[in-house]
């Protein structure tokens, strides 16, 4: 009971992350490993929290699960890759200011669409269904396949290499440890964000009334606020933060394929589901743990990483079936 | 309820109309599968009315979840795979023999069984949309497994076994005076006949089954927890385990229509049974046919078979003659059909909800 307490006031749950690193260290064996492990799953979390983040926020507020995330995914991650190829330029330029803004024209182009599309997807396909939960799955992934063809017809199936911008490229060398520095620009990006929404939803008259919505629609909606215009601008900010999500995955990867919109869907569910829906803390926890664990398992059992994502959401649902900090506590 | 029925006599009588079309259409299937080995005569077409057969039964045993219950599960490949793969394992490590099938197949389905119970008690009592993503999970992970144990399964490759001698092709059923395979309206008698009626007439057993499960008390309690949840826990029935019940049951089948599927193939691999491509192609089958009617099943299945396999050729017609036009004919590439088969979805699920069958049939969307 005692030490309980202790831990719920050292953190709790939060510490969940550091205690799944302490445990790798001696299971890995050599401390270069680890680091290098430890900063890929750091990295690997930060971006799937982009991507997870929204959908989080979205289920949360108004209860629509949207299986039509991944497409935001996937075509951030293409646009990206088109916008990277063509100001190739830039990317081999030896200034740093060019570099980056090639990048940053690249995420900029993802985010821009995903706004967009997350306008046009809330509007068209997502409305109509609203509190009906068996049509909403059906026709999000209605959308999802037709995504995924258009995908396939504007960029062909074969396989997409991504540029990175010369700055980003090589790694940094800390005694024997070898970190890779877009690892490191992926990690404070990711964080950025964490700290920019995290921010909003607890210091800003909007983030109130998000967390109100997502803790109690109907008073908000009651206490004359429009909560769907504010919906509407939740679905567009976390469609353009996966669609961002997607092209820092993209130039992660270095090689894309249609199919990485599904694969990390997989991934964003149980994030999701590990965090608890509704919470971006939730979603940040969850992330990490997820990139954390598929580095460490790939690097011991490389046939399970999947599956140990699998085996950690099971456990965590036995203990806590609503997630490790859901936004509404049950 | 009564008043309208008394009001508008001309919706019931088109609502007889439309039973009438819908029991029509299903025996003719019912007599076109029958008798295909006779009819449809190419080799392809034989492909086509045995995986009609099968797809039947599985699509069916999804309706009960996704119509019936009103369940979303994405497993239901993996229990498909886990069936197939159990018999497939046991006809390649034992060799051609029903006793490889039985032990096998009885394997996978035991598996399917344990892991739709400890899927169903571990997330059924949360929200019903954890369910659906806890599933997709879960399939993913199976999906990883087959293509990773490939000492086990042979990887991407899959399985290449033979059958018991009774259904492979070369087998003679009946002989003519001379010895040579005797032919019966231009058929020949071979197992490959043999193979097929086994395959058919498994899934007509299936499918009864099916229909007698809707209809029975356990088929109404399922009903009544898919409109209203809330009602049905306070009448006294308790939710969690019935829906665990029917997760089970519809896994088990899906599981038996992977064995034969398995051995109607020959061949077993991840892109048969496992892939989220077959996953999308039931979903597309049930909510076209309708959910919540097994005619709805039948009718989905058909069409989407014809569909995918004439659909492409008109669109290859069409794509060749819009070739100047830019994008439209990536647009109307055969390899494109999905594309306009999920904007036929969506539309679907907008206006018809209940599908064809329960569009002709009058139901209720929910």
């Amino acid at each position: 009971m005692k030490t309980g307490m202790t831990l719920e006031r050292l953190g709790g749950v939060n510490l969940l992350p550091i205690a799944l690193m302490i445990v790798a260290l001696p299971l890995i064996g050599s401390f270069s490993s680890w680091a290098t492990l430890t900063v890929a799953g750091l990295a690997m979390g930060m971006m799937i929290f982009l991507m997870a983040s929204g959908l989080s926020l979205v289920f949360g507020l108004m209860d629509v699960l949207n299986f039509g995330h991944s497409a935001f995914i996937s075509f951030g991650a293409f646009i990206a890759a088109t916008v990277l190829a063509a100001l190739a330029a830039w990317m081999r330029a030896d200034s740093v200011t060019l570099n980056f803004l090639a990048l940053f024209a690249a995420i900029g182009a993802a985010a821009l669409f995903g706004l967009v599309a997350g306008w046009f997807f809330e509007r068209v396909i997502v409305r109509p269904v609203y509190r009906d939960h068996l049509r909403q799955i059906l026709i999000t992934i209605g959308a999802l396949i037709i995504a995924e063809q258009l995908l396939l017809a504007i960029w062909g199936g074969s396989p997409l290499p991504v540029a990175r911008p010369a700055i980003l490229e090589g790694s940094i060398i800390l005694g024997d440890v070898a970190i890779e520095v877009y690892r490191i620009f992926a990690f404070f990006l990711g964080l950025t964000v964490f700290v920019a929404l995290y921010l909003t939803l607890n210091r800003t008259r909007i983030g109130l009334l998000i967390r109100a919505g997502v803790e109690n629609r109907e008073m908000v909606e009651s206490l004359g606020f429009r909560i769907d215009r504010l919906f509407i601008a939740v679905f567009m900010a976390g469609s353009a933060l996966a669609a961002m999500g997607g092209a820092m995955w993209a130039g992660y990867q270095g090689l894309i394929s249609a199919s990485l919109g599904g694969e990390l869907l997989v991934l964003v569910f149980i994030v999701v589901i590990i965090g608890g829906l509704g919470s971006i803390e939730g979603s940040l926890l969850g992330a990490l743990m997820v990139g954390l664990m598929g580095n460490y398992v790939a690097f011991i059992f490389p046939k399970l990483a999947l599956a140990s994502n699998m085996l950690l959401m099971l456990a965590i649902l036995l203990w806590r079936p609503w997630g490790l900090r859901p936004a509404i506590t049950h | 309820m009564t008043d309208t029925a008394l009001v508008s006599a001309p919706p019931a009588d088109r609502a007889r109309t439309g039973r009438l079309v819908v029991t029509v259409a299903v025996g003719l299937v019912g007599l076109a599968l029958l008798l295909a080995p006779f009819l449809f005569q190419d080799v392809r077409a034989g492909q086509v009315a045995a995986r009609i057969c099968i797809f039947i039964v599985l699509v069916a045993s999804y309706d009960l979840l996704i119509g019936y219950t009103g369940i979303v599960s994405f497993a239901h490949t993996m229990f498909f795979g886990l069936g197939a793969y159990g018999t497939a394992i046991a006809l390649k490590n034992i060799g051609p023999s029903w006793g490889a099938i039985a032990l096998g197949g009885s394997a996978g389905v035991a598996v399917a069984i344990v892991l739709a119970a400890l899927i169903g008690v571990l997330s059924l009592r949360v929200k019903a949309i954890f369910f659906a993503m806890v599933t997709l999970a879960a399939a993913s992970v199976m999906l990883v497994l087959a293509s990773q144990l490939s000492a086990i399964t042979n990887g991407e490759d899959g399985l290449v076994y033979s059958i018991p001698k009774l259904l492979s092709p070369a087998t003679p059923l009946l002989t003519d005076a001379d010895g040579k395979v005797l032919k019966v309206f231009g058929v020949s008698m071979n197992g490959r006949i043999a193979a097929y009626y086994f395959v058919f007439f498994a899934c007509l057993g299936l499918f009864w089954l099916m229909t007698r499960i809707v209809r029975s008390p356990l088929g109404t309690v399922l009903q009544a927890i898919r409109e209203n949840e809330l009602r049905a826990e306070a009448i006294g029935y308790r939710v969690v385990a019935y829906r665990t019940a029917v997760f089970v049951i519809a896994a088990t089948i899906a599981a038996l229509a992977g064995i034969l599927w398995a051995v109607w193939l020959r061949y077993t691999g991840p892109d048969t049974t496992l892939s989220f491509a077959i996953m999308i192609d039931i979903l597309l089958m049930v909510v076209i046919g309708g959910m919540g009617t097994m005619a709805g099943a039948v009718i989905g299945v058909v069409l989407m078979s014809l569909a995918q396999f004439y659909l492409k050729d008109l669109m290859a017609a069409a794509a060749a003659a819009t070739a100047p036009v830019p994008l439209l004919p990536h647009l109307l590439e055969p390899d494109r059909w999905l594309l306009w088969l999920g904007l036929l979805f969506i539309l679907l699920v907008y206006f018809f909800p209940s599908g064809i069958a329960g569009t002709l049939m009058k139901k209720d969307a929910h």
